[in-house]
């Protein structure tokens, strides 16, 4: 089966910093994988180079077997237009840490954007799909709402509600509980969880050893741009082999 | 514990440096209202004569089209300089800049004269196809830039300078976050600049262009130097024929001070509707 992510080798460097230097990694159709890491370890970077949001300076990126960036042409690889990036981020939803979402528009009006202006779903049909999504997130009652007037954790709920509009094969999610007051931290790992449950691929960013112990199917480490071990959450978690692995656990556990 | 006020007179603080300030303003108010109304040659029965006169109707209306057309080109021109400065490509940042410098750089007095002679420049505007030497189009320039159409031309383009700088302000001002999040949902640029980036830039950019309106529509006076047909040239007209020059600009100004006025409600409107879900409380 072709992986959903696959990485060799991806570097990147923001000036004289090489943020990332060679990392790989793998998630097939249906997982879900965590990385984790100290701050600057490179992990927010990587997802970013998933969607294209940042550009591999080296290595290799594929999404669902197609190079991120490119198109294969023969023996020549072409580098995408805007416009053809654009269209390849359709399939790959991302949820962010401070969670963008569109403040002159309503809660409903931000799940219903992208599904009639970039797919050209008629409005009716969009809205009907936002209601299910915003019920499945439970904010229903919220849709007339403006961003402003939601708590974080109804706002990161909204973003999520809506990136799943697009249909994604596949979802980013960038320390999506990292900006949240604490007691609202539970309604959005609840929210992934359920997402994870119904099979779909996720990639997250996340300081939640508790969410990434009970969700992830694979958990990978990073530090100083390198996957430093990857495997199951109990491997892991649970027995790392490496010395950097074990410090930063025993500092956030 | 708490201070028993009926037993004490509490005394508040008596501000006598307002009450001599006040008695100062007033009294200087008095003498130049009183030199003002004395003056022969105010003569309030000339202002309310013309104040509805035919021509200076015109004038009024002409001023306010002329207002409106130049902004509403000038903002058209503005929004693609100021996305133009903004883009990636060096060569339309280099023209955004130069028109920009050229504009905001000479005086707008000078641009009118300018677009006034242009038939002085360029006798003749022709168009012709390439390479063929068919002509499409071929007239004095005279002809085809009347006054009226200077008037519009120096007015719109003078005004594009500026509001692609208010423009480009109020873009940067929009947090990158959001075109990072119209981006992952597989926005393309150009849409993503017209749903996201644009009504939020908005917020920001309607006071100052408020401010450019109230400009602009004073600045439309300048154009009674190429005979605009504006309201300036409307009074300036009528004076330089009976010398009653005070009261005709007495009467310009109680029409540019009314303009101003209602520009200035409409921009209150505008700027409630582009607020919306920025403030907790004052949705709809």
């Amino acid at each position: 089966m072709t992986p959903m992510v696959r990485a060799e080798s991806v570097t990147k460097r923001f000036g004289p910093v090489e943020v990332l230097k060679g990392i790989d990694l793998t998630v097939r159709p249906g997982e879900v994988a965590c990385l984790l890491g100290p701050s600057g370890s490179g992990k927010s970077t990587f997802l970013r180079c998933i969607n294209h949001l940042e550009r591999i300076d080296g290595g290799q990126l594929w999404v669902d077997g197609e190079l991120v960036g490119y198109r294969r042409h023969g023996d020549k690889l072409h580098e995408l237009k805007a416009r053809e990036v654009a269209v390849r981020r359709r399939d790959i939803g991302m949820v962010f840490q401070r969670f963008n979402l569109f403040p002159h528009l309503t809660a409903l009006g931000n799940v219903i954007e992208a599904p009639v202006r970039v797919l050209g779903i008629p409005r009716e049909q969009a809205r009907e799909q936002a209601m299910r999504l915003l019920d499945r997130v439970g904010l229903t009652e919220r849709a007339g709402n403006y961003p402003s007037q939601l708590s974080g954790g109804q706002q990161q709920r909204v973003a999520i509600a809506r990136a799943l509009a697009m249909r994604p094969k596949l979802m980013l999610f960038d320390e999506p509980t990292s900006a949240l007051d604490p007691e609202l931290v539970g309604e959005v790992l609840d929210v992934m969880k359920g997402l994870a449950a119904d099979g779909m691929t996720m990639v997250v960013v996340t300081h939640e050893m508790g969410f990434a112990r009970e969700v992830a199917d694979q958990v990978a480490f990073l530090d100083g741009g390198v996957v430093v071990e990857s495997g199951t959450p109990t491997e892991v978690l649970g027995n790392p082999r490496h010395d950097r692995t074990r410090a930063f656990l025993d500092k956030v556990l | 514990m708490t201070t028993d006020t009926t037993a004490v007179r509490v005394v508040p603080v008596r501000h006598y440096g307002r009450w001599l300030t006040a008695l100062i303003v007033f009294g200087l108010a008095a003498l130049f209202l009183r030199a003002l109304f004395t003056s022969p040659n105010l003569e309030p029965g000339t202002i309310t004569h013309y104040l509805f006169k035919d021509y200076v109707l015109d004038g009024v209306v002409t001023t306010l089209w002329l207002t409106l057309l130049a902004m509403l080109l000038g903002t058209a021109g503005g929004i693609v300089l100021a996305v133009m400065r903004l883009s990636e490509n060096p060569v339309l940042r280099g023209v955004s800049w130069t028109f920009i410098w050229v504009f905001r750089g000479t005086p707008l007095l000078v641009q009118i004269i300018f677009f006034g002679f242009l038939g002085a420049l360029f006798p003749r505007i022709t168009l012709t196809v390439p390479f063929t030497g068919t002509v499409l189009f071929d007239r004095p320039t005279s002809v085809v830039v009347t006054g009226t159409v200077a008037a519009v031309l120096a007015l719109s383009l003078n005004e594009m300078a500026y509001a692609a700088e208010v423009i480009r302000g109020g873009i940067l001002a929009v947090d990158g976050g959001q075109t990072e999040a119209a981006a992952a949902l597989g926005m393309s640029p150009t849409l993503t600049l017209r749903r996201v980036v644009l009504p939020q830039a908005m917020r920001v950019i309607i006071p100052p262009m408020g401010n450019e309106t109230i400009t602009m529509l004073k600045s439309t006076a300048l154009v009674s130097i190429i005979a605009g047909r504006d309201l300036m040239t409307a009074v300036q007209t009528v004076y330089q024929n009976n010398y009653k020059v005070i009261p005709l600009l007495v009467v310009a100004a109680i029409w540019y001070l009314a303009l101003v006025s209602l520009l200035s409600a409409g921009q209150w409107l505008i700027e409630r509707r582009f607020g919306r879900g920025f403030t907790r409380g004052g949705v709809r």
